[in-house]
């Protein structure tokens, strides 16, 4: 059995923010990591952040995983790595059972930080298993991390921020992208993503969903079809689209499977993304000692991640009895960075979903 | 359908390895993942379902929704989107669910 004070399942951007705010406050920590890298999806994102300086602004996202890192070498043996290992289970007695190379270890540590992110969500449409249907995440990992075009011509569902900056991606890569559409009659996404596609000549278009996917073994066309103000099919508005590839873009949802094998109180609140923890101002879940960071706790961008992170982890090792003089500072400024990157009309959505979960 | 010049990106991958797909020798990368060198060779079907023999590919490509499966040097259910490529691989498309030995 390993001991640790708090283990962090998870490193992704709220994971390793997590680990640097926990360590730094004297907690020794360990990082469990499914992949053979940290850093999460950061290492896909080639766009320049938004948010503040403190969410690393104008920095690309596969570039941040560096600067975290730096972080975390700094803190030296306080910080333990276990990447290649996949989190089993989590059980009444707080033991974390783990896989790292065929072999089975358990953990048990004195609190716990689940940032295991999320999943693409999937569309119903005829044929929407066709090889070619892809989640837009799935299309960025093998352009960005593995340098391998998906196919030649690309039809974005959804134009949130992950399709339209997905769809740019795929431009840059030389692919093209035959038309982006969205259910919604208005693009959901920041309109700096839009325009840089429609710049690029890609049309948005909203209020269409697909009809009909085409392809025996493969994708080869598409079908999509307008949707009128009750989001009811407008017959005989069906539009042909050859393409090869379908990327579907339309949310995510969170991985909580730890949370729930748990026990801890869940709520279903489609803002966030789908069941989420309701938990306290310190991010901790009704579970004692358990914390949520980053997308598992609901589904919002990578800024609000990492800062999650180092909320959760400055707490979890300031109840477990560590913490320096500059505890509350730090947590009161973690605290008015996620008030600043959740204000405004792009956080109404985030804001009433947090008020659902948060006691 | 590898990209060669990208804006913001560039690739560096391990050395070139052979691997073979049902029996015919494909080239990979080493330390890429199964789907993405069998993508690159232009393979996009991974597999077909049990019971009613639809096509199957990657969804996510992370590791998480299990689209692809299939059986890697014997052993059933890899998930090839995250299983990295070695030299001599004997990749092979599953049939049936698979069996513990």
């Amino acid at each position: 059995m390993i001991k640790t004070d708090i283990a962090i399942v998870g490193g992704g951007p709220a994971g390793l923010c997590a680990a640097i705010s926990a360590a730094s406050q004297g907690a020794n920590v360990t990082i469990i990591e499914k992949a053979s890298n940290l850093g999460g999806q950061l290492i896909k994102q080639t766009h320049m952040f938004f948010g503040s300086q403190k969410q690393y602004a104008s920095t690309r996202g596969i570039d941040i995983p560096d600067i975290l890192m730096n972080e975390l070498k700094k803190l030296g043996s306080l910080v333990n790595v276990m990447l290649d290992s996949t989190v089993l289970g989590l059980y009444e007695d707080g033991v974390l059972t783990v896989e790292q190379n065929n072999k089975y270890i358990k953990i048990k540590p004195d609190s716990i930080i689940i940032a295991t992110g999320a999943s693409e969500k999937f569309l119903a449409f005829p044929n929407n298993d066709l090889p070619g249907i892809y989640g837009a995440g799935a299309v960025q990992t093998l352009m960005n991390v593995h340098g391998i075009k998906p196919g030649n011509k690309v039809v974005m569902v959804g134009a949130g921020n992950i399709g339209l900056i997905v769809s740019y991606q795929l431009l840059q890569a030389g692919i093209e992208v035959k038309a982006i559409i969205d259910a919604a009659p208005k693009i959901g996404g920041y309109y700096v993503h839009a325009s840089k596609v429609r710049r690029m000549g890609v049309p948005i278009l909203t209020s269409h969903t697909v009809k009909y996917a085409h392809g025996k073994e493969v994708l080869k066309k598409v079908t999509i079809v307008k949707l009128d103000n009750n989001w009811q099919e407008v017959p005989g508005s069906e539009i042909d689209i050859d393409a090869d590839v379908m990327c579907i873009s339309v949310g995510l949802s969170p991985l909580a499977e730890l949370l729930w094998q748990v026990g801890c109180d869940m709520i279903y609140v489609p803002e966030l993304g789908g069941h989420v923890p309701v938990r306290n101002q310190e991010l901790e879940t009704s579970v004692k000692g358990v914390y949520v960071a980053g997308d598992v706790a609901g589904v919002e961008e990578a800024s609000s991640a990492m800062v999650e992170g180092r909320l959760a982890g400055l707490c979890a090792a300031k109840n477990l009895g560590y913490a320096k003089e500059n505890f509350e500072e730090l947590k009161n400024d973690c605290i008015e960075q996620l008030y600043s990157l959740r204000s405004g009309p792009v956080g109404e959505k985030i804001r009433a979903g947090l008020s659902k979960v948060i006691v | 359908m590898r990209i060669n010049e990208h804006p913001i990106l560039s690739f560096t991958k391990g050395k070139l390895v052979k691997f073979t797909f049902d029996g015919k020798e494909y080239e990979g990368y080493e330390g890429e993942p199964i789907a993405a060198a069998l993508h690159a060779a232009g393979i996009k079907v991974l597999g077909h379902t049990h019971e009613l023999g639809r096509p199957r590919g990657f969804y996510c490509a992370i590791g998480n929704c299990s689209s692809c499966l299939m059986t890697v040097n014997g052993e059933p259910n890899v998930r090839v989107c995250v299983e990295k490529l070695k030299e001599g691989m004997v990749v092979e498309t599953q049939k049936g669910r698979g069996e513990l030995k």
